[in-house]
């Protein structure tokens, strides 16, 4: 009786238990439940963004595309109204260009000519110097010579073009006048040269990656048969670095059309047709700036002529990139 | 039979030899002669500015009287273009570079947003300038305010972020990646925890470097038509500004009219060139501190 009263309590207290632990099954049941809901639904949460980054990194990536687009549109769209007024046939051979006097006229040729005489003195400079200076580094030049000079070499391309315009206007012109007292105090040699400076390491180290990658097994077949250094560099490697250094040159030249700052301040501000390298003369550049400087009311024709001859600036590089990476593609020597 | 001549080779041998450590004395001395025309122009500048720089120049406000000019309102405004350039440009830079490394396909558009983008490094920065002029100045009507320098600068060194950006995610090795996706890691989950905290110092000194391009940038501020004018300083991106390269180009213009204009301008200089040398600096310490990690 007493083990059976016992035996009750027991089983009461099982049944207790039992039903406890019915409880706390039926609880963790519904625990799973829901966490297999939330689960589900951050799943659904995670794969909405998995879903979403996509499309938000096309909109961001097409940023850049729209950027083009916004250049080509609004130089050709204010290009436009401009030769709507001045004939397209003029501006391009006129070689008068007056566009504040009372009867303006837009003939863009003193503007070409500034540009085209200052970009090639300034690769007369830029090119010889900077592919003797590849040469060097990349033949001649020991390991640590090379670790040394390098990095010089680019803080001379990472210095601000308003310090070159600087310099060219306040020392290289002086020095030159002190040497010829028939330039004059702003004229395009001065800043021509600086440029050419400016664009030396941008030669200097893309012909010098050029021919780094020729391989060495040519330059030592070279030199196994007798040929000296520099027979090996004339003969063997610079043809077979020829398009990297083309293109490097390539670019230096669309550097030089678009550099603005140095002869802005050194050249001046003659619009005349000339070819005396020791006037003053107006390149595209330098023009954009005096125009938008002197606050051209919108909708003015000296106003809209900014963006033809932006117009023009523009093509002449995009066709200078478009040869570079054209001609290092092209005639690339594969080893 | 011969087929070498020794007596001609011998005979040549010598003025070949000479030919050759004469012509690399001569390379030699093309490279040096960069260097030497950096080291002139750094002597000029220090020789000429150094001694214009004091407390009051560089907290002092624009004045026409050259012993009492300050460029203080030159300095606010370059550091508040750095606070728009910076995150506009890392923002679209690294969001470019992980569409085109990491989700677009391999076809046309993806190839297409690449040549984009170097054709875009080509352009002349002043067209960048009308660009500015014509969509942030005038059709967003931002005048030329520190909005609108900011946002013409962001979209001139964009591509040098996004190429940095890509070679920075490219460097990540792929097992990385692939452990990511063994745990079940989802693709962004993997990019986000994954594979741009690896990348972070090379788009750091991508980012530093296109930074330090963007505040030396003179010509598209001058299209703008940002004023050297006695403006009061800037306190928020909507007021018109001056900064550190503007300044010193209105003053090398007027240094034909006075003299000293030209030392204030060399001044300048001395703290712009201070200014990148920093930034560069930092960006070499990253480069070096976090080189091969992995």
């Amino acid at each position: 009786m007493l083990s059976s009263c016992c035996d009750f309590y027991t089983l009461k207290g099982v049944l207790h238990k039992m039903a406890t632990n019915s409880d706390l099954n039926k609880k963790n049941a519904v625990n799973v439940r829901d966490m297999i809901a939330e689960k589900k639904k951050k799943r659904n949460f995670s794969n909405v963004t998995e879903k979403m980054i996509p499309t938000i990194l096309i909109i961001i990536a097409s940023i850049s595309i729209l950027t083009t687009v916004g250049i080509i549109y609004t130089l050709l769209a204010e290009s436009i109204e401009f030769f709507k007024i001045v004939p397209i046939w003029e501006f391009f051979t006129g070689t008068v260009l007056k566009p504040l006097s009372q009867n303006p006229e837009f003939g863009i040729l003193p503007l070409i000519t500034g540009t085209v005489i200052s970009s090639i003195i300034a690769m007369l400079v830029a090119g010889p110097i900077g592919l003797m200076s590849a040469i060097y580094l990349s033949e001649y030049a020991s390991d640590k010579v090379r670790r040394t000079i390098k990095p010089l070499l680019e803080i001379l391309a990472g210095i601000p073009t308003i310090v070159y315009g600087f310099f060219a206007f306040t020392f290289v012109t002086p020095v030159i006048r002190s040497i010829f007292p028939a330039v004059e105090a702003t004229n395009i040699l001065s800043p021509g040269i600086v440029m050419g400076v400016m664009i030396i390491p941008m030669i200097a180290s893309l012909s010098e990656d050029a021919m780094t990658a020729v391989p060495n097994s040519m330059r030592e077949g070279a030199l196994a048969l007798g040929a000296t250094k520099l027979e090996t560099t004339f003969r063997v490697v610079i043809p077979a670095a020829l398009s990297g250094i083309i293109s490097s040159f390539v670019l230096g030249i669309s550097r030089a059309i678009g550099e603005t700052m140095i002869v802005t301040i050194a050249s001046g501000s003659s619009k005349n047709f000339t070819f005396d390298i020791t006037q003053s003369m107006q390149t595209m550049t330098a023009y954009i700036v005096e125009v938008s400087g002197g606050d051209a009311p919108a909708g003015s024709t000296i106003y809209y002529s900014l963006y033809a001859v932006a117009l023009t600036l523009f093509v002449f590089t995009l066709i200078m990139n478009l040869l570079a990476r054209y001609v290092s593609r092209k005639f690339r020597e594969e080893y | 039979m011969k087929y070498i001549d020794d007596v001609q080779v011998q005979k040549r041998m010598s003025s070949r030899v000479t030919k050759n450590n004469v012509l690399k004395n001569l390379f030699l001395a093309a490279t040096l002669f960069g260097l030497v025309v950096l080291a002139i122009l750094l002597i000029r500048v220090i020789s000429q500015g150094a001694a214009w720089i004091d407390w009051n120049f560089l907290t002092g406000r624009l004045s026409t009287n050259a012993d009492r000019a300050g460029i203080m309102g030159a300095i606010l405004g370059t550091s508040w273009l750095m606070l728009i350039v910076i995150p506009v440009t890392i923002f679209i830079g690294v969001g470019t570079a992980i569409y085109l490394e990491l989700y677009a396909k391999k076809g046309k558009f993806q190839s297409f947003v690449a040549t984009n983008i170097s054709n875009l490094a080509g352009v002349p920065s002043i067209v960048y300038g009308l660009l500015g002029l014509t969509i942030f100045v005038r059709a967003m009507d931002f005048g030329n305010a520190i909005i609108a320098g900011g946002l013409t600068l962001s979209l001139l060194v964009l591509p040098i972020v996004i190429v940095a950006a890509q070679e920075a995610i490219r460097a990540v090795p792929q097992h990385l990646s692939e452990a990511s996706y063994g745990m079940g890691a989802t693709k962004w989950q993997t990019v986000k925890g994954i594979i741009l905290p690896a990348a972070i110092p090379g788009i750091l000194t991508g980012s530093i470097l296109a930074l330090s391009r963007a505040i030396g940038e003179t010509a598209p501020l001058t299209v703008l038509g940002i004023p050297a004018l006695l403006i009061p300083f800037p306190g928020n991106i909507f007021d018109t500004f001056t900064a550190l390269p503007m300044q010193i180009y209105y003053w090398t213009l007027d240094s034909s009219l006075v003299q000293e204009y030209a030392y204030l301008a060399a001044a300048t200089i001395i703290v712009l060139l201070v200014l990148l040398f920093l930034l560069n600096s930092i960006a070499i310490i990253i480069r070096n501190k976090f080189q091969q990690r992995y």
